[in-house]
């Protein structure tokens, strides 16, 4: 044991060296959360090949995914919206809103790109409003502001349209979510990959990213260095509405009509699959490919679910548990890392 | 029999690659008062967490009264009479004073549910035996941090411990309440309890102690009487080296006026603070716990914004409304709480100290990530960090070095005024005699250097200009350190 204690290196003047870099480490790259994802999505991948042999084609899997693109979108900025420890539950209802303001402006004459403008505009005052109601008013919680929100932010949409749908967009709007580059990939599936990409960058690469992991993990050490923490609460809140707005305008592309009642339930599969992904709940933890990875998992298995006509309150049964499995995992594996008898058969095991 | 209530022979203790205790020894007499000194990170919060049953020690035997045990769990240490009061409490804020008491151990009636009436009547009772005049049903939260200790020791006694352990109980307490303090554990060593102090305060040790042991790097360095022993000593006993000059000031030649504030009030903490500071000036900062020094240095630095006043930059009036306004200007702040204000310790070393700094890494919009480990390595290195790599966690480190890698993130800011509050607290001989040396060569490079401050041998020894606040007013400046005593410094921060 004692060979393990490493001494630090001091100079004869007394200066200590500490090592800037840091070795490539087997055992750290391998317990990665993002293998347990590959793990899993192998697994389900498997079991729907298993279930319907056709599956297993290009051209069917990239329609399989196309299924849960308009989630998908939601996913980073959710992910963002984690990381500081906050939780966003409005993201659908911002969705419906959003849909149903853009109906409602191109019934009313707004040319088709104006209205999809609309309904940008719209996701974003809403998830504007979210942060500004977090910041002013701090001992709220975001669970509770959002509430609140969603359940109005979705009224305000039932106000609109009561139980009417809008449609009759024009086709090129229709073709959107219908679309594919060379009849194979769909081009929100590009856009989907783009956004991932940019999220990834925003949150590993950037001072932004870094700061809100800083926030995440405490928002008074983060003030105390000069981060502004209300401001980046606010753009991640103000991101998350601007992305349920997009993806919305998808939704209505793949629907080709607007209703107040669309999305109803997605921001707990948007949770959990950030959630799935690593993103921890509590703030300051998570990756995006983690979260990428963890968008397949959950929709191939819903989507083999449906393969088997899985009811959808299977599929829900289904959903929870694996998450409560996942999310259980690292806590279970520390706590056997911490256990007593694990320790002394780790130090029988190197004595011996 | 024994002589000894309590004796722990050859503990080792080890967590991974890491010797926390190496084949220690410690003997307590029946009633007495043991002091237990030492770095941090010397090993005695974990010998506490061994004597408690927390941790489970390697190696090693414990006798009480000659009677070897073995204690599994905090559970075994209570039914061997052992308590301890923590440096961090671990009291419920929440909770009422009678239920922090009797928690784990609830008085019940004959229909098995709590008897309110008697716990409270029983606390009273306890608090009154301790000279303490607490409201049994007020909140924890409530009350002051010298309050809430004198409820820990009145847990402990409720449970009828005999041996009572303290971790570090008088470093949040001013003068006053510290004399509360030795009076009450004297009383409890009269009454018969054994104690162990711990403490990083000589003078509580010579205030308190018959006997003090000293550990140092995980290993017993020795136990001896306390009368005969000198503080140069001991502390080359704690350090394993002599320091010969705890307080390295170095004369500087006082710069033009860099920094002023002007009748800064905040009602409720604070009411009109003026004082101003020169280049290369170390201005001291002292008076009693809640006296609003830290309020009002927040205050300055914009993080609870104060209702009127001006603070002025080399003759500049500044707008500040959040920290980073503060630390654009120049004005930098070493906070008080390290662990909860300072640092996020479940990060590397590397990105605390560049978190307020980020701007001089990125271009374009991405953090080099390289330059960035190679700048912190470098200011780690300069404040001296006991550490291996800029990837270490904050949290693995002691509070002595953590308080270093705080300096080192303040240091990176492109400063003219840097504002260190309470920066020694809780910190080892050692590495504060290295803080010191840092705030001197500060001072000597020309920044303007507040330093607020409760130890009174710190402020005479490293202070230019000493400001003592009483009750959120300024009470009174000394210009001059030269002459001034710790009376008068004390007289000016209490209410005569």
């Amino acid at each position: 044991m004692a060979k393990n204690i490493t001494k630090q290196v001091m100079q004869s003047d007394g200066t200590r060296i500490i090592s800037a870099e840091r070795g490539f480490s087997w055992k750290r790259f391998m317990l990665q959360w993002e293998w347990m994802l590959v793990l899993m999505l192998i697994i389900v991948n498997i079991f729907n090949i298993s279930v319907s042999p056709n599956y297993a084609n290009v051209k069917n899997i990239l329609n399989a995914t196309r299924d849960f693109l308009d989630k998908a979108i939601v996913v980073f900025p959710m992910a963002f919206v984690l990381m500081l420890g906050e939780i966003d539950i409005s993201v659908a209802s911002i969705m419906a809103l959003s849909a149903t303001i853009m109906g409602v402006a191109y019934q009313a004459g707004v040319p088709m790109a104006g209205a999809i403008c609309i309904a940008l505009a719209t996701g974003t005052v809403c998830g504007f409003i979210n942060g500004i109601i977090l910041v002013k008013f701090p001992e709220l919680s975001s669970m509770i502001v959002t509430l609140s929100t969603q359940i109005i932010f979705r009224g305000i949409a039932q106000i609109i349209l009561e139980t009417n749908s809008v449609g009759g967009f024009p086709s090129w709007f229709t073709r959107i979510a219908a679309g594919k580059i060379g009849g194979m990939v769909p081009y929100v599936m590009v856009f989907v990959i783009v956004e991932a990409l940019f999220f990834a960058y925003l949150l590993h690469y950037t001072k932004f990213g870094r700061r809100c992991y800083a926030m995440g993990n405490s928002v008074t050490v983060a003030k105390f260095s000069g981060v502004k923490t209300n401001k980046i609460k606010i753009i991640v809140f103000t991101m998350a509405g601007l992305f349920s707005a997009i993806a919305a305008v998808y939704l209505a592309s793949k629907m080709s009509s607007v209703r107040p009642d669309v999305a109803k339930g997605y921001e707990l599969d948007i949770i959990a699959m950030a959630v799935l992904g690593g993103v921890s709940t509590s703030g300051g933890k998570g990756r995006i490919l983690g979260a990428a990875l963890s968008i397949l998992v959950i929709g191939y298995l819903r989507y083999g679910l449906g393969l088997i006509n899985a009811s959808s309150q299977i599929i829900m049964i289904v959903v929870g548990a694996l998450l409560i499995i996942a999310v259980a995992i690292p806590s279970f594996r520390d706590s056997i890392g911490n256990a007593n008898w694990f320790r002394k058969l780790k130090a029988m095991v190197s004595k011996s | 029999m024994s002589d000894y209530i309590l004796e722990l022979k050859g503990i080792t203790k080890i967590f991974p690659g890491v010797k926390a205790l190496d084949n220690v020894h410690f003997s307590l007499k029946e009633g007495e008062i043991h002091a237990l000194m030492g770095e941090n990170g010397a090993g005695k919060s974990t010998f506490i967490k061994v004597i408690t049953g927390v941790h489970q020690p390697e190696e090693g035997e414990i006798f009480i009264r000659g009677q070897k045990v073995s204690i599994k769990n905090p559970k075994d240490a209570q039914k061997l009479s052992i308590a301890a009061i923590y440096q961090h409490g671990t009291t419920y804020q929440h909770l009422s004073v009678t239920e922090n008491i009797f928690i784990g151990h609830e008085k019940m009636t004959k229909l098995k549910t709590i008897d309110w009436k008697q716990m409270h009547k029983d606390a009273a009772a306890l608090l009154k035996r301790l000279g303490s005049s607490i409201d049994p049903h007020s909140t924890m939260g409530n009350l002051t941090v010298a309050e809430q200790q004198i409820v820990e020791i009145a847990k402990a006694i409720s449970t009828n411990a005999k041996i009572i352990i303290m971790d570090e109980p008088t470093a949040a307490l001013s003068k006053r309440e510290c004399e509360e303090l030795y009076r009450i554990t004297e009383q409890l060593r009269d009454e018969g309890c054994s104690i162990i102090f711990i403490s990083h305060r000589f003078e509580d040790m010579y205030r308190l102690a018959s006997r003090v042991t000293v550990f140092r790097d995980a290993q017993y360095i020795g136990t001896w009487d306390v009368d005969g022993i000198s503080n140069e000593v001991l502390i080359s006993k704690m350090v394993g080296r002599e320091i010969s000059q705890i307080y390295p000031k170095q004369e500087v030649e006082m710069g033009e006026e860099i920094f002023k504030v002007d009748k800064l009030s905040k009602t409720g903490y604070y009411k009109d603070v003026s004082f101003s500071l020169h280049k290369g000036e170390i201005l001291a900062m002292t008076g009693l716990v809640g006296a609003g020094r830290t309020e009002v240095c927040q205050g300055i630095m914009g993080i609870e914004k104060p209702d009127s006043g001006k603070v002025y930059l080399e003759g500049k009036e500044l707008k500040i409304s959040h920290p980073s306004d503060a630390m654009d200007y120049g004005v930098g702040y070493l906070p008080e709480d390290r662990q909860k204000q300072g640092l996020i310790l479940d990060w590397g070393l590397g990105q605390n100290v560049t978190l307020s700094t980020l701007e001089q890494f990125t271009h374009g919009s991405i953090i080099n990530q390289k330059e960035e480990r190679q700048k912190s390595k470098e200011l780690l290195e300069r404040v001296k960090t006991k550490a291996l790599s800029v990837f270490d966690k904050a949290s693995s480190l002691s509070g002595g070095n953590q308080q270093k890698v705080i300096v080192a993130k303040v240091l990176n800011s492109d400063l003219k005024v840097i504002i260190l509050d309470e920066p020694t607290k809780g910190v080892d001989v050692g590495a504060k005699a290295q803080i010191y040396e840092i705030m001197s060569s500060l001072a000597a490079q020309g920044y303007g250097v507040i330093m607020i401050s409760s130890e009174m041998p710190e402020v005479l020894g490293m202070a230019d200009t000493i400001l003592v606040m009483r009750e959120g007013r300024v009470s009174k400046i000394f210009d001059e350190v030269k002459g001034v005593t710790q009376e008068q410094i004390l007289e000016a921060a209490m209410n005569t």
